[in-house]
C-alpha cells in the first residue's frame, strides 16, 4: 500500500490544471462550478460547446483504450484528471452518459463496425446520449420492462412501442439506449435486448415532467413504432439483461473520485458559511461539520480500496458499499448546508422559483438514494452478493 | 497511489490469522481474562520470539525485520478479530513509535534491540485526567541536581502493571498547554515507580494507575529534544489511534461475522431469520460500516508509516491528525454498531455471558473512550477545518 503519486503523475496533474486554467475562461466562465446534480438543466448549449472543447483537447474518452480512440490514461492518470476537472470548477458533464456508460459498453460488446459508428460522435462531443431503463412499472423492479421491439421485414428496422419515464436529459439527447422486450411473451430478465434508438424521428415524444425542484431535468419518452436500424442491437437478442447490469457496474468507475472533488467544492461552501454566520461556533454544528468532512475522506478511500489492486473488472463485495455510501452521505451534506443557514436557508436565489445553490443541492440530495438503484435496493444487493444472505421473493 | 495489500503483506495477514485460529479461541480469551496479568502470556511469548510481530515494524540496524507500520496495522486487525490479550498493542502502536520518532540515539541502542527480540513490552503513561490532549499531561518533572524528579499519577495505562519499559510523559511546574512537556523511557522497576492494576469492564485490556513519587530521572532517559515533547508524544498518540482504528476494524468484522453464522443458522417463523429484510438490511449497514472503517484505517496506517520512515513522503506529517482522527471516529462507531447490533440479532443467546458478543461489546466500549471519543476526534477535526489553530 502507498498513499503517494509518482512524479510524472503529478506533472500529469499540472498539465490538466493548466488545460483546465487555460480553457475554461471566457465564455465559458459562467459554467464554472455549475452543471452538476441539481443544476443539470443549466446553460445546455453552452455546456455541449463545453464538451467540444474538451474534446479538441482530446479529454473526452481519455481512458478509453488507444485502440477505441482514447488515450489509454492509467486509473492514476484518469483520477487525477477528475480530481482536477473538479477543481477547477468543471461543469456537470453533458456527456458523461455517452463516455462513461455507451463507450464502455460498446467497447465491451459492441461489435468493431458498432464500435466504428457510435464511438467517435462520442469522443468529438457530437452526440449525446441519454439511458432508457424505468418504465411506470419498472423501476426497482427493472426487469418488468414492457416496452417491445420487434424486426419489421419490409423495412429490416426494429419498431420500439412502449413508454419511458424519468430519462433524464432525455430532450437534449441525440440517442438513447433502450432496454426493450424483444421475445413476445418473454418475462423478467429473459427476453430483453439492448438497442440503441436514434431521438430525431417523430414516433418519439418527450414530454418533460416537473420536478420538486421546479426544474425538468427528467423526462417521459414515449415511443410508438420508433425505428432504429437492424445492427443497432447491441450483442445478440435476449442479451439485454446481461449488457445492462454490466453497464451499471461502469457507473462505479474513476469518475467517482471526480464526483468527491465536487463534493468538497460544496461542503467548502458551508463550511465557509458557517465560518461567516457563527454557525462554526455552535458545538453541534461543528460536530456535525467535522463529520461530514471526516465522512468524504473515508468515501475516498473507500474509492481508492476499490481502484486498486486487481482491475479484472469484477465487482469486488467491498464496491458494493459505494453507492450506499455516497448516496447517504450527500443527503446528509444538503440537509446540513440548509441547517448551517438557518432561516437564510428559506429565501430563494429569485422569483418565481429560482434556487440557490444549495437550495438545489438539498433538494436533489433526495434522488441520490432513489436513482440508479435506490438505497433498499443497494441494501438487498450487498446483504445478498456480499454477505451471502438469502435473496428476496422475486 | 494503491491502497491495496502486497503479496508480502497478505502472506502476513494470511499467517497471522493462521496462528491466532490455533491459539486464541474464546476459551483462551477467557481464560487470560480471568488470568491475574489479564494477558496470554503464552500466546504473547509465541508472538514476541518466535513470530517475531514486535520486531516487524523495527529498521534491521536494531534486530529487527525493517518492515512498517502497515504491517504493524494489519497484525493489529487480526489481533482485534480474537480479542486476545497481549502486551502487543501498547508495545507496537506506542512504546516502538515513541523510540523511533526519538533523536537519542543512546535510548534507541538500549530498548529497540530488546524490544526487536521480543524479551520485553512497553506502554505509555500521559494522562492523569480522563483528558487525552495535552492538558491530560499532570505529572510534573521538577529540575534537581543531574536531572528532573518525577512526581504525580498515571491513569489508564494500558498493561501498565505488566509491561518493562514505560514511556512517560510529565511537564514542568508551571507550564501549562503543549509548552513544557517531556518524554523520558524508563524502566517499569526504576525506584519510586508503582503499578496498580484496576479491574477493567472490558476484561480483555487491562488499565493500571501508575504513581511516580520522587522518581529521579536526568538527560540520557529523555526522548524529546527541548521544546518539542508534545510535539512527539502527539505524533505516538495519533500512531496509536490509527493503530487502535485496525484493531477496531478486526473486531467489528468479527463480530458481524459471528451474526451473520448464527442469524443464518437460526429459524423462525419456519424461515431462516436472515432471510428478513430488516435484519439483511440492518446487517447491509453494518458491512458499510465496517469497509469504511478498514479503508480509514488502511490510509491512515500508510500515513503513519511514512511518518515512521526517514525516506518517507513529508507531505504525510501534515495528514497525520486528520487521518488519525477519521480513523479513530469511523472505526469506533463501526465498532460499537456492528457489537451492539450482534447483541440484538442473536437474541436472548446474546445477553449470555457464555455467547461471544458481549466481549466485543465491551471491548468496543472500551476502545471507543480509549485515546479520545469520535465526539473528542471530532472536535479536533474542527479546529483544522476551520483553521483555528495552525
Ligand atoms: C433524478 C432522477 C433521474 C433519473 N434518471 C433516470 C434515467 O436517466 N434513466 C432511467 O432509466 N431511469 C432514471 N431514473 C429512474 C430511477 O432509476 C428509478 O426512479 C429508481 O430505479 C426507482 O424506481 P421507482 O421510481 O419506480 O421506485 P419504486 O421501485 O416504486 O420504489 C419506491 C420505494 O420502494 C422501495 N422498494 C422497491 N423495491 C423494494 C424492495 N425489493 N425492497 C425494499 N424496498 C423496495 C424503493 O427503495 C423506494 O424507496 C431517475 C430517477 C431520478 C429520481
Amino acid at each position: 500500500m502507498n498513499i503517494g503519486f509518482s512524479a510524472a503523475d503529478e506533472h500529469f496533474r499540472q498539465q490538466v490544471a493548466q488545460w483546465m486554467q487555460e480553457h475554461l475562461s471566457g465564455q465559458y466562465n459562467e459554467l464554472r462550478f455549475r452543471g452538476g446534480p441539481g443544476d443539470e438543466d443549466f446553460a445546455p448549449g453552452l455546456r455541449k460547446q463545453w464538451e467540444r472543447e474538451l474534446a479538441a483537447g482530446r479529454w473526452v474518452g481519455a481512458g478509453w483504450a488507444i485502440e477505441h480512440g482514447g488515450r489509454g490514461l492509467s486509473i492514476n492518470q484518469q483520477v487525477i484528471f477528475y480530481e482536477e476537472y473538479a477543481r477547477a470548477g468543471g461543469p456537470g458533464r453533458m456527456g458523461h452518459i455517452g463516455e462513461g456508460l455507451v463507450g464502455p459498453t460498446l467497447a465491451a460488446f459492441g461489435t468493431p463496425g458498432q464500435q466504428q459508428r457510435f464511438l467517435p460522435a462520442i469522443l468529438s462531443g457530437q452526440h449525446f446520449w441519454c439511458q432508457g431503463y424505468s418504465e411506470p412499472g419498472a423501476g426497482s423492479d427493472l426487469a418488468n420492462i414492457k416496452t417491445r421491439a420487434s424486426l419489421d421485414s419490409e423495412s429490416g428496422q426494429w419498431l420500439i412501442s412502449g413508454q419511458k419515464i424519468w430519462t433524464s436529459l432525455a430532450h437534449e439527447s441525440d440517442w438513447c439506449f433502450v432496454l426493450a422486450r424483444t421475445e413476445p411473451g418473454s418475462v423478467g430478465h429473459r427476453g430483453l435486448s439492448f438497442l440503441l434508438v436514434p431521438m430525431a424521428q417523430a414516433q418519439i415524444r418527450v414530454q418533460p415532467i416537473r420536478q420538486l425542484t421546479g426544474t425538468s431535468e427528467f423526462n417521459e419518452v414515449f415511443f410508438d413504432q420508433a425505428r432504429t436500424a437492424a445492427d443497432n442491437l447491441i450483442g445478440q437478442p435476449g442479451d439485454g439483461w446481461k449488457i445492462a447490469m454490466a453497464l451499471l457496474g461502469f457507473e462505479r468507475g474513476v469518475s467517482t473520485l471526480g464526483q468527491q472533488m465536487q463534493f468538497q467544492n460544496e461542503l467548502d461552501e458551508v463550511v465557509r458559511i458557517a465560518k461567516a454566520n457563527g454557525a462554526a461556533q455552535d458545538p453541534i454544528m461543528r460536530q456535525r461539520i467535522a463529520q461530514a468532512w471526516s465522512g468524504l475522506r473515508v468515501l475516498r478511500y473507500n474509492s481508492l480500496r476499490m481502484l486498486s489492486g486487481v482491475q479484472d473488472g469484477s465487482l469486488r463485495p467491498e464496491a458494493t458499499i459505494y453507492k450506499l455510501a455516497w448516496s447517504t452521505w450527500h443527503l446528509e451534506l444538503g440537509k446540513l448546508a440548509m441547517d448551517v443557514l438557518g432561516p437564510e436557508a428559506e429565501l430563494l436565489a429569485a422569483a418565481p422559483y429560482e434556487l440557490t445553490r444549495l437550495q438545489a443541492l438539498f433538494l436533489f440530495t433526495r434522488a441520490d438514494t432513489i436513482y440508479g438503484g435506490s438505497n433498499e435496493i443497494q441494501r438487498n444487493i450487498i446483504a445478498e452478493r456480499a454477505l451471502g444472505m438469502p435473496r428476496e421473493a422475486r | 497511489m494503491e491502497l491495496a495489500l502486497t503479496e508480502e503483506q497478505r502472506m502476513i495477514q494470511e499467517s497471522a490469522e493462521r496462528f491466532l485460529a490455533q491459539v486464541a479461541s474464546s476459551g483462551a480469551v477467557r481464560t487470560a481474562m480471568a488470568a491475574e496479568s489479564g494477558l496470554d502470556h503464552t500466546a504473547w511469548a509465541r508472538i514476541a520470539r518466535e513470530l517475531y510481530w514486535p520486531a516487524l515494524a523495527i529498521p534491521e540496524e536494531y534486530g529487527g525485520l525493517g518492515l512498517g507500520f502497515v504491517e504493524v496495522c494489519l497484525l493489529q486487525e487480526q489481533l482485534g478479530r480474537c480479542l486476545l490479550p497481549t502486551p502487543f498493542f501498547a508495545t507496537c502502536c506506542m512504546g516502538i513509535p515513541a523510540l523511533l520518532l526519538s533523536r537519542n540515539q543512546g535510548l534507541k541502542n538500549l530498548w529497540l534491540p530488546r524490544l526487536a527480540a521480543g524479551e520485553i513490552s512497553a506502554s505509555l503513561a500521559w494522562t492523569s485526567a480522563p483528558r487525552w490532549d495535552d492538558s491530560g499531561v499532570q505529572v510534573y518533572a521538577q529540575s534537581c541536581a543531574g536531572g528532573y524528579r518525577l512526581n504525580g499519577q498515571y491513569l489508564y495505562v494500558i498493561d501498565g502493571a505488566e509491561c518493562d519499559l514505560l514511556i512517560i510523559a510529565a511537564r514542568t511546574p508551571g507550564s501549562i498547554g503543549e509548552a513544557g512537556i517531556r518524554l523520558f523511557a524508563v524502566s517499569a522497576l526504576t525506584p519510586g515507580i508503582s503499578r496498580q492494576q484496576q479491574p477493567t469492564l472490558d476484561q480483555t485490556r487491562r488499565f493500571s494507575t501508575i504513581t511516580l513519587n520522587d522518581v529521579v530521572l536526568n538527560d540520557e532517559h529523555l526522548l524529546s529534544e527541548p521544546g518539542l515533547g508534545w510535539p512527539l508524544l502527539r505524533d505516538v498518540l495519533h500512531m496509536a489511534c490509527i493503530g487502535l482504528a485496525a484493531e477496531q476494524t478486526g473486531g467489528a468484522q468479527k463480530v458481524l461475522d459471528l451474526t451473520l453464522t448464527y442469524i443464518g443458522g437460526r429459524e423462525q417463523f419456519g424461515r431462516s431469520i436472515a432471510s428478513f429484510q430488516a435484519v439483511k438490511h440492518r446487517c447491509a449497514d453494518l458491512m458499510l460500516a465496517v469497509e469504511c472503517a478498514r479503508s480509514a484505517s488502511y490510509y491512515g496506517a500508510c500515513i503513519a508509516d511514512q511518518c515512521l520512515n526517514i525516506d518517507g513522503d513529508p507531505s504525510a506529517q501534515l495528514q497525520l491528525a486528520e487521518a488519525a482522527a477519521t480513523a479513530k471516529i469511523h472505526a469506533s462507531e463501526g465498532f460499537f454498531n456492528c457489537a451492539a447490533e450482534s447483541i440484538q440479532l442473536h437474541g436472548g443467546v446474546g445477553f449470555t455471558w457464555e455467547y461471544d458478543p458481549h466481549l466485543y461489546f465491551k471491548r468496543a466500549r472500551a476502545s471507543e473512550q480509549l485515546l479520545g471519543t469520535p465526539a473528542f476526534h471530532r472536535e479536533q477535526l474542527a479546529r483544522h477545518i476551520f483553521g483555528e489553530r495552525p
